[in-house]
């Protein structure tokens, strides 16, 4: 178990965008709508009877997950890490890099020694 | 696409701006925050990537100690409280200058919150109330190819430089920054030209806007006067200098000031400022704000700074900024004016290490505020960017209250020295710019001069002391200045009214 210090602000609670990321208050259940807006932050387009399967879907793991909000957790503390450790640093040396043609080798497309991507739209 | 603007001083009449700022600094540290790769500005693209800033499959990051540390001294510096115990989190967004598919930065769990900064304007003290300072990591760099130089509207594709990304990014936020008035735009500018004074005082950062090590995104609404609420704000980004920060704030209030006049309703969104018209154009629309989810890191261990660490690294900030203000205006004895005049000139620091080279402080601001300061504006260049130091400033006054050289000759000597002849003395030395002693050269010209104006000699004769100057004067001029002008009156007097 992870053992906070006694610092840990009572805000550190529940992960507060766990809820608003799924558009819901906590309660498992995904409309088509959920799942077009995190199809479109994933960059995947779906089709709309595509959205209907994973909305049945997810909605089965949330539902599944929300198992665990059964559990009385009253006393029990956020964990995030599996281990109890806290200041795991390194000291601010240099160490080698990657040779330039082996990084832009394991990439898709390579122009003028950067990464080659495709047009980028609708942001700037 | 113009904007309709309405005239500052009317608007002033009818609303109140409230502005914000965040303010990304890359700390200066050696290596990237999460992994060994190194930080050097402008190196070869792609050449300071690993796994780990790269977001290869199966690497892990761990914290820079140094990163750490520097982003809790900037805390402390901002009177900030700091954490106990944070966590960092991952900001989920695709785009292509982010490897990993989010940015490890920090969410309700920032490392710093709550200071406050003091900035002065025209004599009047502004707190700004500092929200959070929090540590994350820098993106890559996009290049896109195809379009108008450099824009991403038309651009056939994009390039990534991964060099930056992971490089130690902390962010600094305000809170609303309400009750400026008329000053906001100045306000804004002393906000961030302060922060960057104690950034640099820290050491924490070389905070170069050019450069991108300091970068500001300016929050601006107006509501009207003796509303109860704020209005809608907008958020300009790409605002690379201490200028373009007023700017960009004064073109916001008077472009809102219109779009409000005509009862339309501000829209709230990112807009770009342009360095060379001086004006912002909308960039995304917060109403598609991507949806950043938020959690914390998982392959990251929380950070929990000891507090008998931070009570040490607090006892040990260097002196900051307003406080070194303070204590030079005192041992120089400068009105409040002056020293106004000192900071704005961009010659305080260059002020105190000429005097810490031996110089006067009258000595020290009379050559930084005068002489150098010409020189600095017909080059049209900062008083830094002059090619001479402190203490070779220091070693001409010293030459000048020696004896050594006048005024005039110290003014050549400093030619040598911008046109990198060398040290004052060595200049003097090279370029046989002493003052003159009673040589056979002077006793020469000054006798040359007396049998040149035999008229002068007999009205100086006649009782018109004052005429011997038309002879000190041709003396001057034909040792080039290098004469002592007390010493050449004397030898006149002596030779034509008689010692």
């Amino acid at each position: 178990m992870s053992t906070p210090s006694p610092q840990e602000p009572a805000t550190a609670g529940p992960e507060p965008q766990a809820a608003t990321a799924l558009g819901r208050e906590g309660t498992a259940g995904l409309g088509r709508d959920d799942v077009a807006h995190l199809a479109r932050l994933a960059r995947l387009a779906l089709a709309d009877e595509e959205l209907d399967h994973f909305a049945g879907q997810l909605s089965a793991v949330l539902d599944a997950v929300a198992e665990v909000g059964k559990a009385d957790v009253a006393d029990v503390p956020p964990m995030t890490h599996a281990v109890p450790l806290t200041n795991v640093t390194r000291d601010d040396v240099v160490s080698p890099s990657l040779p330039r043609d082996v990084v832009l080798a394991q990439a898709p497309a390579a122009e003028d020694n950067r990464f080659r991507v495709p047009q980028i739209l609708g942001e700037e | 696409m113009s904007d309709a603007l309405v005239d500052y001083d009317e608007l002033l009449t009818r609303y109140e701006p409230v502005i914000g700022l965040e303010t990304h600094v890359e700390l200066g540290t050696a290596s990237k925050m999460f992994c060994g790769c190194a930080t050097t500005f402008g190196a070869e693209p792609n050449t300071q990537t690993c796994p780990v800033c790269l977001g290869l499959p199966g690497s892990l990051p761990v914290a820079n100690a140094a990163a750490i540390e520097a982003t809790v001294r900037i805390g402390l510096a901002l009177g900030c409280r700091v954490a106990g115990w944070c966590r960092f989190a991952r900001k989920n967004y695709f785009y292509p200058d982010i490897p990993k598919g989010f940015q490890t930065s920090q969410y309700d769990e920032p490392l710093c919150t709550a200071g406050h900064l003091d900035v002065e304007v025209d004599g009047e003290t502004y707190r700004v109330e500092i929200e959070r300072v929090h540590l994350e990591e820098d993106t890559g760099k996009n290049l896109h190819v195809g379009g108008a130089t450099g824009r991403i509207h038309g651009a056939s594709h994009s390039l990534v430089d991964f060099n930056r990304a992971g490089i130690p990014l902390v962010e600094i936020v305000t809170r609303p920054i309400p009750g400026a008035g008329a000053k906001a735009p100045e306000v804004a500018r002393a906000y961030v030209t302060e922060l960057r004074d104690i950034i640099q005082t820290l050491g924490a950062s070389d905070v170069r806007m050019e450069q991108g090590s300091l970068r500001c995104d300016v929050n601006t609404s107006l509501a009207p006067t003796g509303s109860l609420e704020w209005g809608t704000r907008t958020e300009t980004k790409n605002v690379n200098s201490l200028r373009s920060v007023e700017r960009a704030v004064r073109y916001e209030m008077r472009r809102q000031a219109a779009v409000l006049d005509a009862g339309v309703r501000v829209l709230q969104e990112t807009r770009h400022f342009h360095e060379d018209t001086g004006t912002t154009s909308p960039g995304r629309s917060k109403e598609e704000a991507t949806d950043y989810r938020y959690f914390p890191e998982p392959d990251l261990v929380p950070v929990a700074p000891d507090a008998e660490w931070v009570e040490k690294l607090a006892a040990e900030l260097p002196e900051l900024p307003a406080a070194r203000r303070a204590r030079l205006q005192e041992e120089w004895g400068l009105s409040t004016t002056e020293m106004a005049w000192l900071v704005n000139a961009g010659a305080l620091g260059l002020v105190d290490a000429t005097v810490a080279a031996g110089a006067t402080p009258g000595d020290a601001r009379k050559w930084w505020l005068g002489e150098l300061a010409r020189r600095a504006n017909d080059a049209g260049v900062e008083l830094s960017e002059l090619t001479v130091t402190p203490r070779q400033v220091a070693e001409l006054t010293r030459l000048v209250a020696e004896g050594t050289i006048n005024d005039q000759l110290a003014r050549q000597a400093l030619d040598g020295v911008l046109a990198g002849e060398g040290d004052p003395a060595q200049v003097v030395e090279a370029r046989g710019l002493a003052v003159m002693g009673e040589s056979d050269e002077l006793v020469a010209a000054v006798e040359a001069a007396i049998a040149g104006a035999p008229d002068v000699v007999a009205k100086v004769q006649g009782g018109k002391v004052q005429a011997l100057g038309a002879l000190v004067g041709a003396v001057m001029k034909a040792t080039r200045g290098k004469a002592d002008a007390a010493t050449v009156r004397r030898m006149l007097e002596e030779r034509i009214i008689g010692g």
